[in-house]
């Protein structure tokens, strides 16, 4: 199939290029003109991961001289190094956004040290010393914006249970939960987070069924950490459960349900991205940040979330922006009463403990494997 | 709130309330495919009709406004559908699963191409009825909240039981599936019968995928059907070709679905893994028990490729 696809892309573009003849095909390279390539694991109006990467690319399409080319859908395995050697070779992409976590080692890294003067921009990697310099990741703490959906969450509940509809286990997605339930015991210190992981990144119907089983375990406030949360947020809402969004707001989807959520900010970190490059400025290899430096933000709060919970979560955010916030600051038990981060001892954003996350803490109910 | 949580009767609960929400594709999945593996054809497309059907009653219900228009645009999808895979299986020395599997993966393409543009848009929903007002349990009146179409399935398969025992119809699709050579001595074409039987099968199928996008998980997106129709087809096999086994087997598939994210919300969380691949485990189980290397299997009709 991946065979059928390339070629096929060869095969229109070969004979579009041959039958357009040789004027066109100059006259647009000498336009100065960037070509930027987005990859997408799914599909791009996903009301999620995917879609908040094409609300990026979308910001990105409004610049000038800016051409933008998109595919969905492209699998974590070597598919997605044909789809860049086309988007280069073709489509004359010079800057490329792989934004899927699996896609960076090893296929990003090759493709970067076979095509030495392109450059690529990955999302959630951890670029190191040994990767090759034109390729970087970049990454947002939307733990910060989780921390705060958590205390939104902590005031809004009545049952004092929250609950987490999860894919897996990782680093990335301990860290949201944890988030989530401090900020939420900073409202209520008696608050517990129920977490339920389905095993993948799509699986509507598990998911749907988890949201259920929370619910009837008098869950009433619900988030997730999948890559669609519409089935989530649609079901809870369906029940009379309260959500907090994840990647975007899916307000629309529930709009009386819908108390605040963790959302990407993408579409003002693209243009800045490009801005530099065009500017001829070097883009850090590893680049990340939070509310502050806005590659996450915090969805308008709900008619129903509280003047408390609101001043709360505001005075938070305010200090998330002035950066003189830590989430993970000890002493900080797991659920299991184990210490994780000592007293006294500061896990700033920057971290990278933190990337390495295994735990959950006290508060949360559930198990890591 | 004692009274909100009961603790680990969830578990329970959920099973049964996950048997009813989630069994509802696989039942009409698996007795369309009954009564097309009755007539001596397997159709493995099923899945890419599940999916078309879904999108299909996604699109209507959300252009026209009606659900219902939905569920029935799914089943003519699926019919016709079911008329391409009986129409190209006519044609001579053709194999119907290798027909089925490019079906299959024509359905889920097409059904991704047409279907891009109504993943974020919300459609109308079928309504549920519900059964649990004499309850004052919220858990059970969530689980009691039932959709018409489940209840039609579910009196189809004691329907489709008596039709193939005692009806004419029923007769012939058997003799069709049983023996080729009778039902065409008895004057009768048994392209045309399976075709017919393809058709319905297919019309069912559709239907079970309206259910998926317009009551539970109750939107469309990609990754909705998730091989449920590709299950369902296994579970005729699994319910001996008897109708009435397809809806125990169903409710049993629906039920097991629920079960790993139930353990978990009670705080079972070793093995979540082991319980997700519960369904698949007892399919092993079970045709691993039930086989034989002496026999076909019993209630397998004669004409069928795989028992040939």
């Amino acid at each position: 199939m991946d065979f059928g696809r390339i070629s096929r892309r060869h095969l229109l573009q070969g004979s579009a290029a041959l039958a357009l003849g040789s004027t066109l095909g100059v006259r647009s390279a000498a336009a100065a003109e960037t070509t930027v390539g987005f990859i997408y694991v799914g599909s791009r109006d996903d009301y999620g991961y995917n879609q908040a990467h094409a609300q990026g690319a979308a910001a990105l399409k409004k610049l000038p001289g800016i051409k933008v080319v998109e595919e969905e859908k492209v699998p974590e395995t070597d598919a997605v190094e044909k789809t860049i050697e086309s988007m280069i070779n073709l489509d004359g992409a010079t800057l490329l956004f792989p934004t899927s976590f699996g896609y960076y080692n090893p296929h990003v890294v090759k493709m970067a040290g076979k095509f030495p003067k392109m450059h690529f921009e990955h999302c959630g990697g951890l670029w190191s010393d040994k990767d090759p310099k034109n390729a970087g990741s970049y990454f947002g703490y939307i733990d910060e914006a989780q921390y705060i959906s958590g205390i939104v969450a902590g005031y809004s509940t009545k049952s004092g249970k929250l609950g987490f509809v999860a894919a897996k286990p990782i680093p990335q997605v301990l860290r949201n939960i944890n988030a989530f339930t401090l900020g939420a015991r900073l409202a209520n210190p008696k608050a517990t987070t129920q977490v339920i992981f389905t095993g993948d990144w799509s699986m509507p119907v598990k998911e749907a069924e988890a949201t259920n089983s929370l619910i009837d375990q008098g869950v009433d406030v619900l988030t997730c950490h999948v890559d669609g949360p519409k089935t989530m947020v649609e079901n809870a809402a369906r029940r009379g459960a309260m959500v907090c969004g994840y990647h975007v707001n899916q307000s629309p989807l529930a709009p009386k349900a819908y108390l605040t959520g963790a959302e990407w900010n993408w579409e003002a970190l693209y243009p800045k991205f490009v801005k530099m490059i065009v500017a001829g400025e070097a883009i850090p290899n590893f680049y990340r940040g939070g509310l502050k430096e806005e590659i996450v933000k915090v969805s308008p709060y709900g008619e129903m979330v509280s003047a408390e919970a609101r001043k709360h979560a505001d005075d938070v955010k305010a200090k998330f922006m002035s950066g003189e916030y830590t989430i993970f600051k000890g002493p900080i038990a797991d659920n299991k009463g184990n210490t994780v981060i000592a007293g006294g001892t500061d896990r700033g954003q920057q971290d990278p403990e933190l990337e390495k996350m295994d735990y959950l803490v006290e508060g949360v109910i559930g198990a890591t494997a | 709130m004692a009274d909100a949580s009961l603790g680990l009767w969830t578990v329970p609960l959920a099973v049964f309330g996950g048997a009813i929400r989630v069994s509802t594709p696989f039942l009409f999945v698996s007795l369309g495919e009954c009564i097309t593996e009755r007539s001596g054809r397997i159709n493995l497309g099923l899945e890419g009709t599940l999916v078309m059907g879904a999108m299909s009653a996604y699109g209507i219900s959300y252009l026209s406004g009606s659900p219902w228009l939905g569920v029935l645009a799914a089943g003519i999808t699926g019919a016709l559908f079911g008329a391409l895979h009986a129409g190209i299986c006519s044609l001579p020395r053709v194999n119907d699963i290798a027909v089925g599997i490019a079906l299959m993966l024509l359905g889920t393409g097409l059904a991704f191409f047409l279907g891009k543009p109504l993943i974020e848009p919300t459609a109308a929903r079928l309504p549920a009825i519900d059964f649990g007002w004499w309850s004052d349990v919220p858990q059970l009146r969530a689980a009691l909240r039932i959709n018409v179409l489940f209840l039609i399935g579910v009196a189809i398969a004691p329907l489709l039981y008596w039709a193939f025992k005692t009806t004419r119809w029923g007769l012939l699709i058997r003799t069709a599936g049983e023996s080729a050579d009778a039902a065409r001595a008895m004057g009768h074409s048994v392209l045309l019968i399976r075709l017919r039987a393809t058709m319905v099968g297919g019309f069912l199928a559709g239907i079970g995928g309206s259910f998926l996008s317009l009551f539970y998980p109750g939107s469309w997106n990609e990754g909705l059907s998730s091989g449920q129709g590709i299950t369902a087809v296994a579970l005729v096999i699994f319910a001996r070709w008897d109708p009435m086994l397809c809806l125990w087997a169903s409710l049993a598939f629906g039920g097991a679905a629920a079960l790993g994210p139930a353990l978990q919300s009670v705080g079972i969380t070793s093995g979540y893994h082991l319980f997700n691949a519960a369904p698949y485990i007892l399919t092993l189980a079970i045709m691993i028990i039930t086989c034989s290397p002496k026999r076909t299997l019993t209630g397998a009709p004669a004409e069928l490729s795989i028992t040939r």
